[in-house]
């Protein structure tokens, strides 16, 4: 049990770390936990991928000593894959943010469920 | 002839570069190069429908950049590829023409470019969506289609407005948060990104039994994600603010061609990733049917409860989107047909209520379904359009509405328990329809009688109300006659596109 949990461990804490950000995204009445949640959800995902693109012992596959053979180097796809997933979470959460400044000018809150409330009685 | 299998590409760019030039042009600039744009994406899908399906074309993949299969980016183009984009193409063009006053009147002057680049965001998006034949590429055009959604949605810029597109952000980043964790463990078990590798490896694995849980988790991942975003029953409880508060162009939009372009998506994943047998034997389509069926009940219940003509609208969309899944969830061939039939149906007919609605709202997009009396005196063609759009969406015969809810019907038939729950769910759904749709309808039509105008001014205070926004011109009728034809089109000869649609599906796996 205690080998699985140590061959796994990343599996193991990037899906704890996604449950936990979807969690604060889904409970969390606060914009910014919220957004803050969403930020963990994202995160454990790029930790699930980039772990499993990673093999011990080898080095990123840049080529400098002359060294061609792929033995040597860690599959970089899921490495491309991470930057462009940051790419998309940077400007979602750019975008989130700005929207709670907005709400926050109109509404003086923070809490969604206290704004769906005054919005609903304009 | 060649040339033409480079169409799909030039659709994806041409949409997002005239939504980069928009950025830079003033409004009415910013109209003209999204109407061209849209309408030249409207012919190149056409040619290319021609092409796969009238001349034989049969399925392709294109290679982007000319990079083969393992480094490179590919899509798939088809016969039901190019229908979709057609479909996707025509609903955006005639709503911005037909709702370019609305946007006007609604949208301060300097924001009206915004509005134009979100429209061509989002249909490229959606395009692209449709076309990828790579998952993460699929992904990545899921949030670029999310944030132009938000933004259609707030471009208001009321305080409800802004509070509605906050909801329908959090509720879909938590959807594209399921389906990316879906993605990222379909990659560790196959090793691939691209669908057509994918499939041999699932198809290897099921064969072998190797990694089933895994398979099993995957495919709910994938399939609970993009529900969530199509605003499937228990997630649907931004779709009523969403579709009620904002600009009409943006509630056809978005009810018509933005939650379908996730179930094509979907319906995408289940054929060429995956495999449709594999996914049935996951049992996830029972959980899918369900579903469906619970939003078909709980959709019609509250349009029946509702008040405002426009939230009326938008709580049918949710019984639609429930119609749609459970032909997902019947789990054969001619149920997934009749699902992708009654998202061409329901995207014309839902585009046709919203747009001919629009003229029966205030500024503040208010409108209770009583005080419509007496309204088909003033407003002659919407009032007619707004029937038809009632007519076709309760199921009368001549209109699209009927025939897909008679392939639904008939795809059921034959699959022992789900037929029973499947036609009493449509027979339910269609009678709640009648009631709620054609009420709206009877009152258009009726004259207003002094007594009981008398009443409502009491119950809602003094304040008559006062058509503010003049949204006709000859563009909003053209828009208006475009869809209705569509819909007499697909109700009276249904049987072409039937068949496109199943040739695609054939070509899919």
């Amino acid at each position: 049990m205690l080998e699985l949990i140590h061959d796994n461990i990343n599996d193991l804490v990037s899906v704890l770390l996604f449950v936990i950000g979807f969690a604060d995204l889904l409970f969390q009445k606060n914009m910014i936990k919220k957004i803050i949640g969403l930020n963990i959800m994202d995160t454990a995902v790029y930790l699930l991928l980039a772990s499993q693109g990673y093999i011990a012992g080898r080095t990123a596959p840049i080529v400098v000593d002359g060294i061609t053979s792929t033995e040597a180097y860690i599959n970089p796809i899921p490495s491309g894959l991470v930057l462009t997933g940051i790419v998309v979470s940077v400007s979602v959460t750019a975008l989130m943010l700005s929207m709670t400044i907005r709400m926050y000018k109109k509404y003086h809150s923070l809490d969604l469920d206290y704004c769906l409330l005054k919005s609903r009685e304009e | 002839m060649e040339f033409i299998k480079n169409f799909p590409f030039f659709s994806i760019m041409l949409g997002m570069f005239s939504a980069i030039v928009s950025s830079v042009l003033g409004a009415k600039a910013a109209k003209y190069v999204a109407r061209t744009a849209l309408f030249i994406i409207m012919v190149l899908s056409g040619v290319l429908l021609w092409y796969t399906y009238a001349q034989g074309g049969g399925s392709y993949v294109f290679i982007m950049g000319h990079f083969p299969a393992p480094w490179g980016n590919e899509i798939r183009g088809g016969s039901l590829e190019a229908l979709f984009a057609v479909f996707v193409s025509f609903i955006a063009f005639f709503c911005v023409i037909g709702g370019s006053k609305a946007v006007e009147s609604d949208i301060e002057e300097k924001k009206q470019s915004l509005f134009y680049i979100l429209v061509m965001l989002m249909t490229s998006s959606l395009i692209a969506m449709c076309y990828t034949n790579d998952l993460f590429t699929g992904y990545v055009f899921i949030e670029i289609n999310t944030i132009a959604g938000c933004g259609l949605i707030m471009i208001r810029q009321t305080g409800k407005s802004i509070v509605t597109a906050v909801r329908y952000m959090v509720i879909s980043l938590m959807g594209s948060g399921l389906f990316l964790i879906g993605v990222t463990m379909l990659y560790t078990i196959t090793g691939h990104l691209l669908m057509s590798p994918i499939q041999e490896t699932v198809r290897e694995l099921a064969a072998t039994g190797d990694y089933s849980t895994q398979l099993t988790i995957i495919i709910g991942l994938m399939t609970v994600g993009l529900a969530i975003k199509s605003g499937l029953f228990p997630f649907h409880m931004w779709i009523p603010d969403a579709y009620g508060q904002s600009n009409v162009v943006s509630s056809c939009l978005l009810s018509s061609v933005v939650s379908k372009g996730y179930i094509f998506l979907l319906i995408k994943i289940y054929f060429r990733t995956l495999g449709f047998d594999i996914v049935k034997d996951s049992g996830v389509l029972e959980v899918v049917f369900i579903f469906g069926i619970a939003g078909i009940i709980i959709g019609s219940l509250m349009a029946l409860r509702e008040k405002s003509l426009r939230r009326m609208i938008a709580y049918s969309s949710i019984a639609q989107i429930g119609y749609v899944y459970m032909g997902i969830g019947l789990g054969s061939l001619a149920g997934v047909a009749a699902a992708i039939f009654h998202i061409l149906a329901h995207g014309v007919t839902k585009s046709l209520l919203f747009l001919s609605s629009a003229e029966f709202t205030d500024g503040s997009h208010a409108r209770r379904i009583e005080s419509l009396k007496g309204e088909a005196s003033q407003h002659k063609a919407s009032a007619l359009s707004y029937a038809i759009g009632a007519f076709s969406i309760t199921g009368f015969p001549l209109l699209a509405g009927f025939v897909s809810k008679l392939l639904l019907g008939g795809a059921a038939i034959g699959l022992r328990t789900r037929q029973w729950f499947a036609l009493i769910a449509l027979a339910i759904s269609t009678i709640l329809n009648a009631f709620y749709f054609l009420r709206t309808v009877v009152f258009m039509f009726i004259a207003p009688s002094e007594e009981h105008d008398a009443e409502i001014d009491i119950e809602k205070g003094p304040e008559k109300f006062v058509s503010i926004i003049n949204v006709r011109n000859p563009l909003y009728d053209l828009a208006l006659l475009a869809l209705i034809a569509v819909n007499f089109i697909l109700g009276l000869f249904s049987g072409p596109i039937i068949d496109v649609i199943n040739e695609g599906l054939g070509l899919f796996s």
